[in-house]
């Protein structure tokens, strides 16, 4: 705040406003060597508006960009299925090594055997971790882990001659990746619906189980912030009917040390390394979405796989794999910087992140049920969705609520999400947040609440303290500019 | 308030019959629920539609949903301005911001349809 309100209309301008004819921010040295004019023919155009700015005019602009940022370093951000831990340094220290950071994708593995076997050990920790032993760390985020996972059901069933499984079974509370990797894969999306409780409703899942099942995708713990009481049954139904069982892993923050996806009949998930691994996201990335599978479906993993014969780490291709998802061998400075943070919390240190992660989502929905409904009014797992429907009812949404909480210099929790949820506003505050940052949350969400009696429309109108108050997001989607209007 | 000289089905969606013609759009609760529509996606006219049919979607700030026709037959005229001012849906959503117009093929498809005093029992609960 006290960033914003010292910005004055200079500091305001974007880096092309702040462009001067002539100046530039470095001094070429004289040429030494004739000059060629350029090939007119392969021109794109004639000119290309670039700012024209000094090196400390760029420095001020990007540093005060980034001052302006909310990230995970500077502010609370309970952002519900995203788990926006805090991030050690030491991850990026480690990813910062020469061995790590300065080599090439290209190199051979004997040049650079470091390396993989560091993803070796990552791959061993990933399947040890979910109790499914086939890994394979190519998949760049967790919609890229998703679509692979699904590559590979399809390439089970395929090797089996079972043409005809051409569905993927998706809870209505799933993430919209969900059904959207599936039609990416060539599969129909059959939607299950969700029980009373919030749970998939088994009796629905059980009628649409059946020769055509190809998968089934299940978040656990499920969007609710729930654990599903009847996985075993849910996975026996699916095994019953031919189908493979899909994790989505987004939630493994809450399993972390505490259940094994594969124990509980699980064939193949991913993991958001971003997420649970407390590697950089929402803005910070990149992503990096391994896929884990049993050992019977190893042999379909995405290449590259690292292997160790003997002390020799190599990359090596699965049988049948389903092939190269991306370019190289995933998001590999991530990969050093998840590696970093299983190494560093030991396995005793990942069951308390699931454990505290628990308590504190716990703490918070305790203590704010009196003033928000709760889309399901039991114990929770490392998040839990409040609904706004009581403040609706006063004439605030859940989205002015959102607009408030940033006011107070909180992110905004998930919104409107999941779908089946009125008004839902899915906090999941991590482990790595202490009882005082809780506490304050809890006092300024009382307080909002207060507020959509007294003042609502200090909340109908929030932001107020921020560079930018309230968008019009609609204009903004309707009548985009899709080009700056120079 | 909801007219009572139209239909209304439980995905949200009116119907005002004019002879054979039905014209279709959504509730004044469904864009309240959306919130600022930003996107209608119509079929071109000239599609035929069962009962209950996906139709379309139509996209807000909050969310994308599908569109379920409250009666079949065949589209004869979309509403193209909706495409351009999506803001019509939100405000006249009974009146400008209709959606289609439909030939019915069986007006007892009518019957399985709420009245404005059902369809606010629905939404009430």
């Amino acid at each position: 705040m006290t960033i914003t309100s010292a910005m004055n209309e200079l500091d305001r301008r974007l880096l092309m406003d702040r462009s001067v004819s002539g100046r530039s921010a470095v001094t070429m040295p004289s040429s030494d060597v004739p000059e060629q004019p350029l090939p007119q023919e392969s021109l794109l155009r004639d000119d290309l508006p670039l700012p024209e700015v000094s090196q400390l005019e760029v420095i001020r602009y990007f540093s005060l960009l980034s001052q302006l940022n909310f990230s995970i370093d500077t502010n609370f951000y309970p952002l519900g299925s995203c788990t926006m831990k805090y991030n050690p340094k030491i991850n990026d220290a480690m990813a910062s090594l020469p061995g790590f950071g300065s080599i090439h994708p290209n190199q051979p593995s004997e040049q650079v055997q470091g390396a993989v076997q560091l993803m070796y050990k990552l791959q061993e920790s990933l399947g040890d971790l979910t109790g499914l032993p086939g890994v394979s760390l190519a998949p760049l985020a967790g919609a890229q882990g998703e679509y692979a996972g699904l590559l590979i059901a399809r390439a089970f069933h395929a090797s089996k001659g079972d043409s005809g499984r051409t569905v993927a079974l998706i809870p209505d509370s799933a993430h919209g990746t969900n059904p959207a990797s599936a039609a990416m894969a060539g599969l129909d999306v059959v939607t299950v619906p969700s029980d009373a409780q919030g749970n998939v409703d088994v009796n629905a899942l059980q009628e649409l189980a059946d020769e055509r099942t190809a998968v089934f995708m299940l978040t656990l713990p499920s969007t609710l912030g729930l654990f599903e009481p009847s996985i075993l049954e849910i996975t026996q139904i699916i095994h019953d009917a031919g189908g493979l069982v899909y994790a989505d892993g987004a939630n493994l923050n809450a399993l972390l040390g505490m259940v094994k996806l594969g124990d509980l009949g699980f064939d193949i998930c991913h993991s958001n390394l971003h997420k649970t691994f407390s590697t950089p996201h929402g803005g910070g990335g990149p992503g990096s979405g391994p896929v884990m599978v049993t050992e019977e479906l190893s042999k379909f993993l995405p290449e590259p796989v690292a292997e160790k014969s003997g002390d020799i780490f190599t990359l090596a291709k699965p049988t049948n794999s389903v092939g190269k998802i991306n370019g190289f061998h995933g998001s590999f400075g991530i990969l050093v910087r998840a590696y970093t943070y299983i190494r560093a919390m030991g396995r005793d240190g990942l069951k308390a992140v699931a454990e505290n992660a628990i308590i504190n989502a716990n703490y918070i929905q305790s203590q704010l049920k009196d003033r928000y409904d709760l889309a399901a009014d039991r114990f929770c797992m490392h998040e839990t969705v409040l609904s706004a429907a009581r403040q609706k009812r006063r004439d605030v949404k859940g989205l002015d609520i959102a607009k408030r909480l940033l006011d107070h210099g909180i992110h905004a929790p998930t919104m409107y999400f999941p779908l089946i949820v009125e008004e839902a506003l899915m906090v999941e505050p991590t482990e790595t947040e202490s009882k005082e940052t809780l506490d304050r949350f809890i006092e300024v969400m009382r307080q909002i609440d207060d507020e959509v009696s007294e003042d609502p429309e200090a909340v109908r109108t929030a932001p107020h303290t921020l560079p930018v108050t309230r968008l019009d997001e609609a204009t903004a989607a309707r009548k985009p500019y899709l080009r700056w209007q120079g | 308030m909801n007219p009572t000289d139209l239909k209304y089905s439980k995905e949200h969606e009116w119907a005002r019959v004019d002879g054979n013609t039905v014209v279709v759009g959504i509730t004044q609760f469904a864009a309240d629920q959306l919130g600022d529509v930003v996107y209608v996606d119509l079929p071109a006219a000239g599609t035929d539609i069962a009962q209950f049919g996906k139709f379309g979607e139509i996209e807000s700030v909050k969310t994308v949903s599908d569109l379920f026709s409250p009666v079949g037959g065949k589209i004869i005229e979309v509403n193209d301005a909706v495409k351009d001012s999506p803001e019509k849906v939100n405000e006249d959503t009974y009146g400008n911001g209709w959606l289609l117009k439909i030939e019915i093929t069986d007006s007892a498809q009518l019957d399985t349809l709420m009245d404005a005093a059902g369809y606010e029992s629905l939404t009430a609960e």
